[in-house]
């Protein structure tokens, strides 16, 4: 349940930004999370209101980018979308590839109530 | 609840422990948190929309310090030469097997270090401590892998010498620790031949993440008749660049391949 070390990394990340910033509460939070970025939304989901609660996060409207799988194939240069990290190529079927897009785990932005 | 992982010790601290007979004042906090942060590289644009909102774009990895900490860890070994694996597998595997033949065997060639990291026990500190190599016991309590400011701190305690092999021994868990660089030098996982076949493609970031897949248990092979190439063929399907051996930590068969591969590839 790695998602709670997901969650608490991204408290920090807004506790730490917040207080920068002069401000008390955060009214948003927006975050990237890829496809193959190994974080289940549905776990991070479940974890989140238990993990905000009591800190600059309780709230907070979540907003998740969710950012799909993409992968190059590094045989025929073909691009192709993916959901997960063991699917080939679809024209050569060949499982060498670079994967594009889908490993994003960012937060993105905070939208924050200054002092 | 650690404020950084989520591992689920109540005081908020992993604990490192060194074996059993050993003096007990290298326990240490495993987190220290109070890192200083003052000069991390981020983007800090204000835009005031409405008088007091405002928006702070940051663009931040969410594991950012774990990563942070890891390359300060791959900074200390790069200077001091030392060689650093991180074993992750299923628990029973046979990692700690795994790790007892190579270290008998190799012992007397290399400067061995290992760090393990349960979520409790001393015991497989003991098992390593018995063949007199030195070793440093993690235990993340609720926790379910190592992160890197762990490895810091054992390191700290452990103190390997120049031109020397660190082994960490993960958690028994094929799902989180794939998600926490340590600074390590290559990534092994372990399979064994009980496990299942298609273990490779159910948990993909674990081997996609990884440079080597030991498959161990190779002596129970007349017993279980497993489709070896099958293992291979799933894993391959997730990591075409993994390397693979197959081995029994229990009568050393295809040991010897192996220790070939940390020789060629330590610095």
């Amino acid at each position: 349940m790695h998602e709670l070390s997901i969650a608490l990394g991204i408290i920090k990340i807004a506790e730490d930004e917040t207080r920068k910033a002069d401000a008390t509460k955060v009214e948003k939070i927006e975050l990237q999370i890829g496809a193959l970025s190994g974080v289940e939304l549905d776990a991070l989901d479940y974890v989140w209101e238990q993990a905000v609660k009591d800190t600059v996060l309780e709230g907070a409207e979540l907003e998740i980018d969710f950012v799909s799988g993409k992968a190059r194939c590094l045989e025929c240069q073909t691009e192709f979308s993916m959901e997960k990290v063991y699917d080939n190529c679809p024209k050569c079927q060949s499982y060498f590839k670079e994967i594009i897009s889908g490993k994003e785990l960012l937060v993105k932005a905070l939208e924050v109530i200054k002092n | 609840m650690c404020g950084v992982c989520g591992c689920g010790n109540d005081d908020g601290k992993a604990t490192i422990t060194l074996p059993n007979n050993k003096e007990q004042n290298g326990i240490l906090e495993a987190h220290d948190h109070g890192h200083n942060h003052g000069h991390h590289r981020h983007h800090h644009h204000s835009h005031p929309k409405d008088g007091s909102k405002t928006i702070i774009d940051l663009e931040r990895d969410i594991l950012n310090q774990n990563q942070l900490g890891a390359e300060k860890n791959r900074g200390y070994f790069d200077a001091k030469n030392i060689f650093v694996l991180n074993l992750v597998s299923s628990p029973g595997s046979g990692k700690t097997a795994l790790l007892e033949k190579t270290l008998t065997d190799l012992k007397g060639k290399f400067d061995f270090y290992v760090i393990e990291g349960d979520q409790q026990t001393l015991n497989d500190a003991n098992r390593i401590d018995a063949l007199n190599v030195p070793v440093i016991q993690v235990n993340t309590g609720q926790g379910c892998h190592l992160e890197s400011d762990m490895i810091y701190n054992a390191v700290k305690t452990l103190k390997p010498v120049d031109d020397s092999i660190l082994m960490i021994e993960n958690v028994g868990n094929l799902v989180c620790p794939s998600m926490f660089d340590l600074g390590e030098d290559k990534r092994v996982v372990i399979i064994s031949i009980t496990e299942g076949e298609d273990k490779p493609i159910k948990y993909p970031d674990m081997f996609h993440g990884s440079n080597v897949c030991l498959i161990n248990k190779m002596d129970l092979q007349p017993y279980l008749n497993a489709d070896i190439d099958k293992i291979k063929d799933y894993a391959r399907q997730v990591n075409p660049h993994l390397e693979f051996f197959e081995v029994s930590a229990t009568t050393g068969q295809g040991m010897e391949a192996w220790y070939q591969w940390l020789e060629k590839n330590k610095k």
